[in-house]
């Protein structure tokens, strides 16, 4: 049998809208699909990838180049089903090869219909969305190929833009459900799924926290609803769309930190603290995807290495604290590739949030230490401490930010 | 945190010859060390004792040290220059070691110079084996089971616990030496007592087996802010079983999911920190079991290695850069990213190519030597490629090898048992296996079969099976049609591959493909996927839709490199093609770097003002040519510098209308066909040895009667001297013209009259068209017969006199003009009964130009490139690169005497028997690498030269003597001289007997053969005696056949015991010299810098005051 992957495969196209066309041949499902062009250069983790519902609407372009190499496990997966909205790839991989497979992974491409398209530059393609922008894109395959190019482009400009939707409620759970924490249970946590990943309640239950998580258009009363006195913290998952939509959940958010209940937030939490402490959130050209990004901790001047997947960005001041609804907050993270935004903390409320992934998957287990820093504003808050003192943490030496410590010691405008 | 101020001048520790195991990376990784610590303005003091080093090159250092690497000289320099630190971990396990033994000695204390980057508990935790598994037992991650052992008994005990088969590791040997497989206690008692020797704590591990794993590196760096990041992550095609420098690799890894991957990173994190490695990089070496995931760490090294280097080229990251900016006190966040200088360096690049580095062996240049893989390193060197992904990065790299056979290749049908006997041969790990699994593929056995007889994991044999299925495809269509063309190219055919499959000429298939306008494009290597602009060109093919190459304005010279190491062609031509690209670009020009071999500064992205990694086959070279005289004005390509894989590649590139500097392709032909040779010698008088060319047997029989034996015997076009022999019978020359017309029906054999006793002499010049520049006359010190590579030689001449020096410079200015030689020429005299042979003449740069070039003083491949590029000798005598006046050929009288010596891989080379292969030597060449030692006068430097090989020369003992009839006569003052000096001479019967007759005192030995019919059982052999230590040099020179078997025996113990052998009478009387000088001359150390003001060619002494 011949396994050349061009000999078995119907042409594909795909078009962005910019005119920019590439042809190739089909891979997963044949068919069409649309979406926000985005690429994503981690070299491992594409089940958690295509799984991780962040990515709905989006259709990814794995810089590396080969991809499928070890199949699909029964473990690895981030959610319910793969979210992306279509796949480009340049080699896929002829079969598995891994103790864990249990299929390939273009079979369960095909079995959830996700249409994608290989043989392709992607590298050209990479660089084209660099130099301008993530735009929308299509996947056309089989008979969809054939159709006239300029009927392609159009169905491509016709489709919804990424900036001003509202994607949370589409991939969020509908119905509460509880992770139950693993040993002696500490904690109980209210997790809003803005689309959440499994890998954040998994390592939040192995702290002895009990995660329920809740909906995405859950109200405060649903989530003082958690636990025997309310959740001793408050989780906002990350997930898909542009923040900017999502001014429920940023109340929501505002009714937490009014009760001073502790809050963490990853990626989509992290643009919603932002939005809740009255910073803007803007499209970034190109977002940040991928599990290589240096990110220093600027509490304690160490790099990190970290998984990232976010279109938008919080934008708030990196040189000193700024003055909020809620007190003092600074940028807590920042990305040393381009200094965007990737951490926040309150200092007068106990809420912080970062933009990237400690929960990794994929991606490297660097930042794990804030699910850390998670039971110890929950452990300080049960001890009845002012939280304000958090700046003061011990073990956190701030000689990154004294300075910013300084300015916020003598009250700032 | 920014740099410490308390270091104001460092001394790095270079890794001495190239031998097997510690090639030219460190040559990179400490030349990068230099630079980085000269810009931050820090006093570099370097010490290697290898001359072929870019690092040594006098502008890279303040004050540079060609002087052995022992504890004894190193102390020296550091009580002469007193630096503030020393950093070991850029110069491999000998700069560690000797660090170590500095430490230990107590040295560094007494000079106050700590060891930046590792400290010594560091490196000790990293390398000795127990406390390494207590590291790994503390980062929670399991070791392979294992026990120490010191003694035989102790390992006879272990191996009952572990059950074998067990492996052997020796502790502190480098490139895995002595270590390897028991499977039963014959092979314990052999593997194991050879470890416990090589070892120099007498130590060595015995292990579980993991053979057939999965096996993978992590390359690691950390900053004192201990910040930690991971480079580059490597699988090894081959399973464990086989050194990872003998394996094929892979970066990234692609079998592994991102758990498995973070796994393996987490424990390399944990493991770095463990250890204390405080700044710097460092590997570590993981296997993976395939059937359950279990993870075994195998190793770590806590320094820059051989991987670090192929990480730093695989990946933009420049691993040994960094780690030198970190051994200062810079954290990696401070330090820009140099490819896209936006970014800092604290991040892990992402590649989206597919990276394939594949070994080269030299098993050609040692047939007696047993050729399989094992867990002790026997490759050369190694050729990496890129491709876009798997295949095209495999086929590239396979074809970069330039070894028949080497690539894959699709003949006729294979019948299922050619097939089947392709994978029983497939079963033993081999140089070209790889083939084998692709004919086996091919032949109808499934990946399954092959997954089952290799380990290799399917997902590789997948694709090799693509590959095939590419190749059906190929042969099977109509036509070569675009789209075809494209698939095969994706994969990675050559055209040449394509050829054969088509049945076509290769010609006819290019011819095609560009009329057809598939070429390749060019993407760039940029540490991130694409995900920021780079600044860096540093660019390999594809066949792929967008190309990267920028337009330039400046005229372009392409240099091509040398490709893989191999014996015969290494770091000395890197050494000229790096000078030429420096020269130039100084010059205004850019410059164009190709190379495949990732060892070396050539590779390194900031050596050119672009670089190609690229294989240098016809086909890849006038793709690059093609995609840069589209890009900008081409001045011409560079053939000349390195070795013969570009020289080879001149005639084809001049009728594809490339255009060429230097010397002209017709030239070179001139010089390289015998026929034309011997014109050039006719008219300009000069005379060759007899000789004659055959093309089959009976033709050589004719030559070789009419000019008389012995006659040296070779195929045209070598390098090396592959396949060159002394033959002294007619039974014999037809025995090798049978061989040698095999392996390659293209060329003929040639057939020279072998000089007996001539003394061999080397020029390097450098001819302008016009003028001539002598660089350096060198004398051999062993006689014409023995390869030049392989032979210690001087320079200053040790014994000519001005007549024959002026002979030979008429002599050399004759061939430069005769030949039409633009740029350098390398010329071998042999001067014998008072007359001048010319053996050879070459127009490239030679394997000795970096060595003249230190001893003179003058930069000579520099020079070199600008003449190729039209500037004429007096030019450069008035710019002052060259000197005024003179040359290297008139040294001054008062010039110190520089001695270069090749070092020999012998020890590395077992037969299947387990013995030491011969060390015997002749006309192929077989080093690896070499020394300089440079001294006052002969005998120092010669003493000198052999300390830098590791044969360091004894003070006292015993001295067995047994030299052949022949050499009886002139050993009679030498030895007699070592008695005076107060050694005790053993000999056998002939020579003892001729030692009393001269009284000359010397102790009868027996040899082996001798011992049948011994009286007492308890007296020894000469080999006992060299194995239990007693005899501390031996000196066995060979004669007939029936010495032979027992010379052998004697050569192969004293290599085992590692003692220094002379196998030569001119040696003998070189080792005497040497042993004198180093009994009654101090140690003296001279930096470079100072040696060429002091020997002031360029008459500026009087100038700068001192």
């Amino acid at each position: 049998m011949l396994n050349v992957p061009s000999q078995q495969r119907d042409g594909a196209v795909l078009v962005l809208e910019d005119g920019r066309l590439f042809r190739g041949s089909s891979y997963g499902a044949v068919g069409e699909t649309v979406g926000e062009a985005v690429f994503s250069t981690g070299m491992t983790g594409y089940q958690e990838t295509l799984t991780d519902p962040s990515y709905h609407r989006q259709v990814i372009v794995m810089t590396a180049p080969h991809v499928g190499n070890t199949g699909v496990n029964v473990d690895d997966d981030e959610s319910s089903r793969i979210w992306v909205a279509g796949y480009v790839v340049r080699d896929p991989a002829i079969r598995p090869s891994n103790w864990r497979s249990t299929r390939g992974l273009e079979d369960e491409l095909r079995e959830q219909h996700v249409v994608g398209v290989c043989e392709i530059d992607t590298r050209a393609l990479t660089r084209h969305l660099r130099e301008r922008g993530s735009m929308r894109v299509g996947l056309f395959s089989g008979a969809a190929a054939q159709r006239p190019e300029h009927q392609l482009v159009e169905q491509v400009r016709s489709s919804p833009q990424m900036t001003g939707a509202a994607l949370a409620a589409e991939v969020s759970t509908d119905e509460p459900y509880v992770v139950a924490a693993e040993g002696e249970k500490r904690f109980t946590v209210a997790a809003l799924d803005l689309g959440i990943k499994a890998m954040t309640p998994h390592l939040l239950a192995r702290r002895g926290i009990e995660v329920h998580v809740l909906p995405a258009a859950s109200t405060i009363d649903d989530v003082l609803a958690v636990g025997d006195a309310g959740p001793h913290g408050v989780f906002f998952s990350n997930g898909p769309g542009d923040p900017a939509t999502a001014e429920p959940q940023v109340a929501l958010l505002r009714e937490v930190l009014d009760r001073r209940i502790p809050f963490f937030g990853i990626c989509f939490g992290n643009q919603l603290l932002g939005r809740a402490l009255g910073f803007g959130t803007y499209k970034l050209k190109y977002g940040h995807r991928g599990i290589n990004q240096p990110v220093m901790d600027r509490t304690t001047g160490k790099v990190e290495v970290t998984a990232h997947n976010h279109g938008f960005a919080v934008d708030a001041p990196l040189a000193r604290p700024s003055d909020t609804p809620y007190g003092l907050a600074r940028v807590s993270h920042v990305c040393l590739n381009d200094d965007v935004v990737e951490g926040l903390e309150c200092l007068d409320v106990p809420a912080y949030s970062v933009q990237y992934h400690p929960e990794a998957a994929a991606g490297p287990h660097d930042a794990a230490y804030l699910f850390d820093r998670f039971v110890e504003l929950m452990e300080r808050r049960g001890e009845g401490e002012d939280t304000s003192e958090e700046r003061a943490r011990p073990g956190a030496p701030t000689s990154a930010t004294d300075d910013a410590v300084d300015h916020s010691v003598g009250g700032f405008s | 945190m920014p740099k410490r101020d308390d270091i104001k001048s460092v001394l790095v520790i270079g890794s001495g010859p190239i031998v097997i195991g510690q090639a030219c990376e460190f040559d990179y990784s400490g030349t990068q060390a230099c630079r980085v610590l000269r810009e931050e303005g820090i006093r570099v003091v370097l010490v290697n004792s290898n001359p072929a080093t870019i690092m040594t090159d006098p502008e890279f250092a303040d004050a540079t040290y060609v002087e052995p690497i022992t504890p004894e000289f190193v102390e020296a320099i550091i009580a002469k220059e007193r630096p503030d630190a020393v950093l070991a971990t850029l110069g491999g396990q000998t700069a560690l070691n000797c660090a170590i033994s500095l430490y230990e000695n107590g040295v560094l204390e007494k000079y106050g110079c700590p060891l930046i980057g590792a400290n010594v508990e560091a490196i000790q935790l990293g390398e000795d084996r127990e406390a390494f598994k207590g590291v790994v037992a503390r980062c929670g991650a399991e070791s392979a089971r294992s026990l120490i052992c010191h003694s035989m008994d102790e390992l006879l005990a272990a191996a009952d616990e572990l059950g074998y088969p067990v492996v052997v590791r020796p502790s502190f040997t480098m490139g895995g030496l002595g270590s390897g497989f028991a499977y039963d206690e014959t092979d314990l008692r052999r593997i194991g007592g050879q470890g416990l020797q090589y070892s120099p704590t007498t130590e060595v591990l015995l292990e579980e087996s993991i053979l057939g794993w999965k096996e993978y590196e992590l390359e690691v760096m950390r900053d004192h802010a201990d910040n930690v990041v991971i480079v580059c992550s490597i699988e090894n095609l081959d399973p464990m079983g086989v050194h990872t420098g003998d394996s094929i690799t892979v970066a990234p890894a692609l079998t592994l999911t991102d758990r498995e991957y973070q796994r393996l990173r987490d424990i390399s994190i944990a493991v770095i920190r463990e250890v204390g490695v405080e700044t710097g990089g460092c590997n570590i070496q993981f296997a993976v079991n395939p059937a359950d995931g279990r993870i075994i760490v195998i190793e770590m090294n806590p320094r820059v290695s051989r991987s670090s280097a192929l990480a730093s080229k695989a990946t933009g990251f420049p691993i040994a850069k960094i780690a030198a900016k970190m051994a200062i006190g810079y954290t990696l966040d401070e330090v820009p990213n140099d490819i896209t200088r936006e970014t800092p360096a604290s991040f892990e690049p992402t590649l989206d190519y597919v990276v394939v580095k594949v070994p080269r062996f030299a098993f050609e240049k040692f047939p007696a030597a047993d050729t399989t893989l094992t867990t002790t390193m026997k490759s050369v060197g190694e050729a990496m490629a890129i491709g876009r992904n798997f295949t095209e990065g495999l086929q590239k790299a396979l074809r970069s090898l330039e070894r028949a056979g080497a690539s894959f290749h699709w003949g006729g049908p294979l019948s299922r048992p050619a097939a089947l006997r392709a994978l029983e041969e497939a079963k033993v790990p081999t140089d070209g296996r790889i083939v084998l699994v692709q004919q086996a593929l091919r032949g109808g056995c499934t990946v399954e079969d092959v997954h089952e007889a290799t380990g290799i994991d399917p997902w590789f044999l997948d694709q090799i099976a693509l590959i095939n299925e590419v190749a059906v495809l190929l042969r099977e269509a109509d036509e070569l049609s675009p789209d075809l063309l494209r698939l095969a190219k994706r994969h990675g055919f050559s055209d040449a591959q394509i050829a054969s499959v088509r049945r076509m000429s290769e010609a006819v298939v290019r011819g095609v493909r560009h009329a057809l306008g598939v070429r390749p494009v060019y993407k760039t290597v940029d540490t991130c996927a694409a995900e920021f602009a780079a600044s860096t060109p540093y660019h390999y093919s594809s066949y792929d839709e967008e190309t990267e190459v920028a337009p330039r304005e400046r005229p372009a010279v392409i240099i091509l490199g040398s490709g893989p190491n191999r014996i015969g062609q290494g770091v000395e031509f890197d050494y000229s093609c790096v000078h030429a690209s420096f020269a130039l670009r100084a010059k205004g020009f850019d410059t164009v770097m190709v190379n495949c071999n990732p060892e070396t500064v050539s590779t390194d992205y900031d050596t050119s003002s672009r670089l190609y990694l690229e294989p240098l086959t016809l086909e890849d070279v006038l793709e690059v040519v093609h995609a840069e005289t589209e890009a900008g004005p081409v001045a011409g390509v560079i053939v000349q510098l390195g070795g013969q894989t570009p020289l080879g590649l001149a005639r084809a590139l001049a009728d594809e209308g490339v255009p060429m500097v230097g010397t002209s392709p017709e030239a070179i032909h001139l010089a390289e066909d015998r026929g034309a040779f011997g014109q050039v010698l006719a008219r300009a008088g000069l005379i060759a040895p007899k000789h004659g060319t055959a093309y089959s047997a009976d033709e050589a029989l004719g030559v070789a009667r009419e000019i008389g034996y012995p006659v040296l015997v070779r195929p045209s076009y070598v390098l090396g001297g592959r396949g060159m022999v002394i033959v002294y019978d007619d039974d014999s020359l037809v025995t090798y013209v049978e061989k040698a017309t095999e392996a390659s029906p293209d060329h003929p054999i040639l057939v020279d009259r072998f000089l007996d006793d001539a003394i061999e002499i080397d020029v390097d010049a450098l001819f302008d068209g016009d003028d001539l520049y002598i660089g350096g006359i060198m004398e051999h010190v062993e006689e014409a017969g023995i390869h030049s590579g392989d032979s210690a030689c001087t320079l200053p001449p040790a014994t000519l006199g001005d007549g024959e020096l002026e002979r030979v410079r008429v002599a050399t200015r004759k061939l430069a003009e005769g030949i039409g030689v633009r740029g350098l020429m390398n010329v071998q005299f042999a001067l014998a009964q008072d007359i001048l042979y010319v053996i050879e003449a070459n127009p490239r740069a030679s394997r000795t130009v970096p060595f003249v070039a230190k001893a003179t003083g003058v930069p000579l491949a520099s020079a070199a490139a600008r003449v190729m590029l039209g500037s004429t000798v007096q030019q450069l005598r008035d710019e002052g690169m060259l000197p005024p006046t003179g040359d290297g050929g008139s040294m001054p009288d008062h010039a110190p005497m520089s001695c270069k010596e090749a070092v020999l891989p012998f020890k590395r080379f077992r037969t299947k028997d387990g013995i030491a292969v011969d060390s015997l030597l002749g006309p192929e060449m077989r080093s690896t690498g070499e020394v300089m030692g440079i001294d006052q006068d002969f005998g120092s430097a010669f003493s000198k030269s052999q300390q830098g090989v590791g044969s360091t020369l004894p003070r006292s003992g015993a001295i067995f003597v047994s030299v052949a009839n022949r050499d009886k006569r002139a050993m009679l003052f030498p030895v007699k001289r070592l008695v005076d000096l107060g050694f005790t001479i053993l000999a056998t019967s002939g020579t003892a007997a001729v030692l009393r007759r001269n009284g000359i005192e010397a102790t009868l030995v027996r040899k082996i053969t001798e011992r049948s019919g011994v009286v007492d059982p308890g007296e020894r052999s000469i080999v006992d005696l060299i194995q239990d230590g007693t005899v501390q040099m031996v000196v066995n020179t060979p004669s007939g056949q029936d010495a032979r078997l027992d010379g052998y025996a004697i050569r192969a113990a004293t290599t085992s015991a590692d003692k220094p052998i002379v196998t030569t009478i001119a040696t003998l009387a070189a080792a005497v010299l040497g042993i004198e000088a180093q009994l009654t001359e101090p140690i003296r150390v001279k930096s470079l810098q100072d040696h060429a003001f002091d020997l002031d060619l360029y008459g500026r002494r009087s100038e700068v005051p001192r």
